[in-house]
């Protein structure tokens, strides 16, 4: 990407930060929170998700079994059934049944696959009138725009812009305000358009082929209303809706409004098994037609989609039920919504799945960057679907069919990589940021001086796009691994406790927070482990997140290479950024053989660092008192944090503020940290804030600073907070320290900092 | 009536609660009373026969016209199940116009028998499953007024109603179990 276009996303994005974003952040936000409240409250919630997940991949595998089953059963029940190759040939479809029931008019409940299809304008072309139904949907199609949310279409307008968009178009005699007169006016007016109808069209949450059922979820009525009230009912749905049979639809009533809304259920769900047995109202004639003359078609689209059921990496996309929850829960979505964080049709992190398998990788690079592999969305996802894998995939796919660029051959001397010469040079720098420290450290302190030179800022930020608001990591001259090497170790002789331990020396703690790896080493030394800290390559994480699959896996089988024979002489693996355990534990089954039994062997001893010392001191006696406790008073923070915690004497501890990281959560690991902080006896309060906002290498780029500002600004709220102001902040992964030393005046620390013994 | 039924009735209640449905629970033979007392007419309706003898009551049309649907202020019908998890109550969408009935209306009141009251979304989509394969058979789940917040706040009664109301039928009912009582004050404040 050229600095030019660099910036104009830069300025789309701050367009958007102040326009959509306010709107969409609080929505999304609060459908959030009902979400983890909804499915908290559901007793055996991750078996749910599991079953949904075995029926969708069930129902992939056979799809094209489903697809006769489902011809049959509604040719069976007096429909047809149409499987549209794509756009065109599935609009074609609808215009001809439009055509064939002299429609003038068509009214919609809101759907996605027909928003992908564009079938308004198709149908306009034809000169027929379409109406949508769903009143976020129509507010979208008056302000001739696109939906900002799969769920919820029109949730970047303010009540205030609804209203002067509607007081414009229809000029009504009072001019209309509050929300409760809006639904009315537009009830009363979509009332009409769906009782002259001729067409009433519908998409569906999910096919059951057996019997050709249709499940139609809304809280309005109005797929309701649709699908019932014109003659003739066109229902339209990607082919992965198909399920067997209704009894499968179990699990997926029960998850998706959870998902989408935090409701248990939806106002309605319908299950229809077209055509209808409902009389026919015909309001002109004011008379009932026989349900005999209902006309019913089911358009089926492939587009792309049964090419996506043999993709290995985006087959999983084909499990989306389309509630939104990746979207909600993902802090960069909340800042901007769907209009950045989108392609042509869908929205968040799955819509990098959905738009490169219809066709549209180009919209998918636009947005694509904008996950930065957190991991929150996994968890959120209904159907368990690796909504961060599918965003790194559809990365490296780009990035291999990328052209060469103006700074190439400059910062190809700097990195050696397997990538592509076309390579965005900001990608490879971030991606290759391993060889970067490693000449940091090499050239410290001068290297930290020539990066902080105001020309070589500006250098970075026009060729590799590095922020110049940002502070760069300082490298340390001495490396965490030097500074191993050269000391006697002084694990003290405690009989109880037998570990042999690898600190896994990632790429951070060696070159930039080196007093969190020596900390780690201390704490574990005095709990009685035997400590070494290997040369080890860096996880790879840094070339990953930049799409760069293949050096991420060259990575991945030098670092199970090296760590597996320190497993079999029988040392257990810490690692100090969760980050990389995340790596560790979720990203190498992908790049690596997932039956690899090296890796298995190394995931099974692998630990975050507290974990372990959750580990060492709850199941083996481990001497928790040789750690510092808030009475202990050992100072400060250190060279680590750059500055000096607020960390008081005895008595007085202000206590701390833990903040954990995106990926430690999804890894169900926070709790170990504040367990062992608490048992020392500090005060520990926890953020509850997505993301701070840094993620890696997003939060240094210039497209993406202000994104990233914008989401750290409900962590600095919270850290600010009464009862939080005077804590010690702290954080273990590197990403968050960076964030929350630039957000706020204290100086955040990593736990272990905290807990050390303090005769060092 | 069991132990077990009884439990979901009154979990049902409070579900009804929950989802702002007003509700009340009578003997069969005062469920013509106990509907037209929540019905504002005109009103349109569809056979409630969920017990023997229950007859809608007699401002009720049965035999109506599409416009009648429209200007009608309450629609009458039974409902297959209720269902105490949630709140909702299951209606046919079948050539008896239920559907419609239960849609255009802003008041729907629907009939249910306590014993059709089951516990949760997997026994209603159990039941559900072996209607469908039974034949054609088309429901909705319906869970209190129909609702929307694209407009910038909730508000409820969009395209379908904004007041539902469900009558109970209890066979087995004491007419002072406090469940019914309580229910009795919801339809009346």
């Amino acid at each position: 990407m050229s600095s030019e276009s660099r910036r104009e996303t830069a300025a789309k994005i701050r367009h958007l930060l102040d326009t959509d974003g306010p709107n969409i952040e609080a929505q999304a936000r609060e459908l959030n929170a009902g979400r983890v409240d909804a499915t908290a409250a559901v007793e055996d919630y991750e078996a749910l998700r599991s079953a949904a997940r075995a029926i969708k991949e069930d129902a992939i595998a056979n799809l094209p079994d489903l697809v006769d089953t489902v011809r049959d059963a509604v040719e069976a029940n007096g429909g047809r059934v149409y499987v549209a190759e794509d756009a065109a040939d599935a609009n074609q479809y609808v215009q001809s049944v439009c055509a064939d029931a002299d429609a003038e008019t068509v009214v919609k409940s809101k759907s996605m696959t027909t928003e992908e299809i564009e079938v308004n304008d198709a149908l306009a072309a034809a000169g027929v009138d379409v109406y949508e139904t769903d009143l976020g949907e129509f507010v979208i199609q008056l302000a001739e725009e696109s939906p900002s949310h799969i769920v919820g279409p029109a949730m970047h307008k303010s009540r205030e812009e609804i209203a002067s968009l509607l007081n414009e178009r229809f000029d009504p005699e009072e001019p209309l305000e509050s929300a409760a007169d809006m639904t009315a006016f537009v009830r009363d007016y979509l009332g009409e358009r769906v009782r002259e109808a001729d067409v009433g069209m519908t998409g569906a949450n999910f096919v059951a082929a057996e019997s050709g059922s249709m499940a139609l979820v809304t809280n309005e009525g109005n797929a309701r209303k649709c699908a019932v009230t014109p003659e003739t009912h066109v229902a339209v749905a990607g082919v992965e809706k198909l399920v067997p049979t209704v009894a499968d639809l179990e699990p997926f009533v029960q998850l998706l409004s959870r998902a989408a809304t935090g409701q248990a259920i939806s106002q309605y769900v319908s299950v229809l098994t077209p055509p209808v047995d409902t009389p026919i109202p015909d309001f002109d004639a004011d008379a009932f037609h026989p349900a005999a003359d209902r006309d019913f078609h089911l358009v089926l689209l492939d587009n792309g989609r049964l090419d996506m059921r043999e993709d290995e990496d985006l087959r999983e996309t084909l499990y989306c039920v389309r509630c939104g929850a990746c979207s909600n829960s993902c802090a960069n979505f909340q800042q901007v919504g769907g209009h950045a964080f989108g392609g042509d049709t869908y929205s968040g992190g799955i819509a990098t799945g959905w738009e490169a398998g219809i066709g549209g990788e180009d919209a998918a690079a636009e947005f694509n960057d904008l996950c930065t592999g957190c991991s929150r969305c996994v968890d959120a996802c209904p159907v368990k679907i690796d909504i961060p894998w599918i965003n790194t995939v559809v990365r490296d796919r780009l990035n291999r069919g990328a052209d060469a660029g103006e700074f190439d051959a400059l910062v190809e001397g700097l990195t050696q990589d397997d990538e592509p010469a076309g390579l965005d040079l900001q990608k490879r720098f971030f991606g290759n940021v391993d060889r970067v420290a490693r000449l940091g450290s090499a050239l410290a302190p001068v290297s930290n001086w020539l990066a902080d030179l105001g020309p070589n800022r500006w250098f970075m930020e026009r060729a590799l796009g590095v922020d110049r608001r940002r502070d760069l990591p300082e490298f340390r001259r001495e490396t965490f691994r030097e500074w191993a090497a050269n000391r006697t170790s002084a694990t003290a002789a405690v009989e109880s406790v037998d570990s042999r331990v690898v600190v896994y020396p990632d790429l951070y703690t060696n070159h930039v927070r080196t007093e969190r790896g020596k900390a780690t080493v201390r704490t574990l030394e005095a709990l009685g482990c035997e400590v070494v800290v290997p040369p080890v390559r860096s996880s790879g994480r840094a070339p990953l997140s930049q799409g760069m699959i293949r050096t991420a896996t060259d990575h991945a089988e030098a670092v199970v290479a090296t760590l597996s024979e320190y497993v079999a002489e029988g040392y257990d693996v810490v690692v100090v950024e969760p980050s990389d355990l995340a790596m560790f534990e979720r990203e190498y089954e992908r790049l690596l053989d997932s039956e690899s039994d090296a890796l298995s062997s190394v995931t099974d001893r692998t630990y975050e660092v507290l974990e372990y010392v959750y580990g060492l001191v709850t199941q083996r006696d481990a001497p928790v008192d040789r750690l510092t406790g808030p009475g202990d008073g050992h100072a400060e923070a250190g060279p680590d944090a750059g500055g000096t915690a607020a960390g008081g004497r005895s008595g007085d501890h202000p206590g701390v503020v833990y903040h954990s990281h995106c990926q430690q959560r999804t890894l169900d690991l926070e709790a170990h940290t504040v367990a062992v902080l608490e048992q020392l006896g500090y005060d520990v309060a926890t953020t509850d804030v997505e993301c701070c906002g840094m993620a890696g290498s997003f939060g240094y780029k210039t497209d993406y600073y202000e994104v990233s500002m914008d989401v750290g600004e409900q962590l600095r709220g919270q850290l600010d907070a009464d009862g939080n102001r005077d804590r010690v902040p702290v954080a273990s992964g590197t990403s968050c320290l960076e964030q929350i030393e630039s957000l706020i005046a204290r100086r955040p620390t990593h736990p272990v900092r905290l807990i050390e013994p303090g005769d060092r | 009536m069991s132990e077990s039924t009884r439990d979901h009735l009154d979990a049902f209640r409070d579900a009804l609660d929950e989802a702002g449905v007003t509700h009340e629970t009578v003997h069969g033979d005062g469920a013509t009373a106990a509907v037209d007392r929540a019905v504002e007419e005109p009103a349109v309706g569809v056979p409630i026969d969920v017990v023997d003898g229950v007859e809608l009551p007699a401002g009720v049309a049965t035999d109506f016209a599409p416009t009648d649907l429209r200007s009608a202020r309450t629609g009458v019908t039974r409902a297959a199940l209720g269902v105490a998890e949630t709140g909702s109550v299951l209606v046919e969408s079948s050539e008896r116009a239920d559907e419609l009935v239960s849609l255009y209306p802003e008041r729907h009141v629907a009939v249910v028998r306590a014993a059709d009251v089951v516990p949760d979304v997997p026994a209603a989509t159990a039941w559900l499953a072996a209607e469908v394969d039974a034949g054609r058979e088309s429901y909705v789940f319906a869970t209190g007024a129909s609702a929307t917040a694209d407009m910038g706040a909730l508000v409820e009664g969009v395209h379908g109603p904004s007041h539902v109301h469900v009558v109970v039928v209890d066979e087995g009912a004491d007419a002072s179990e406090p469940g019914a009582q309580r229910a009795r004050e919801v339809t009346e404040a």
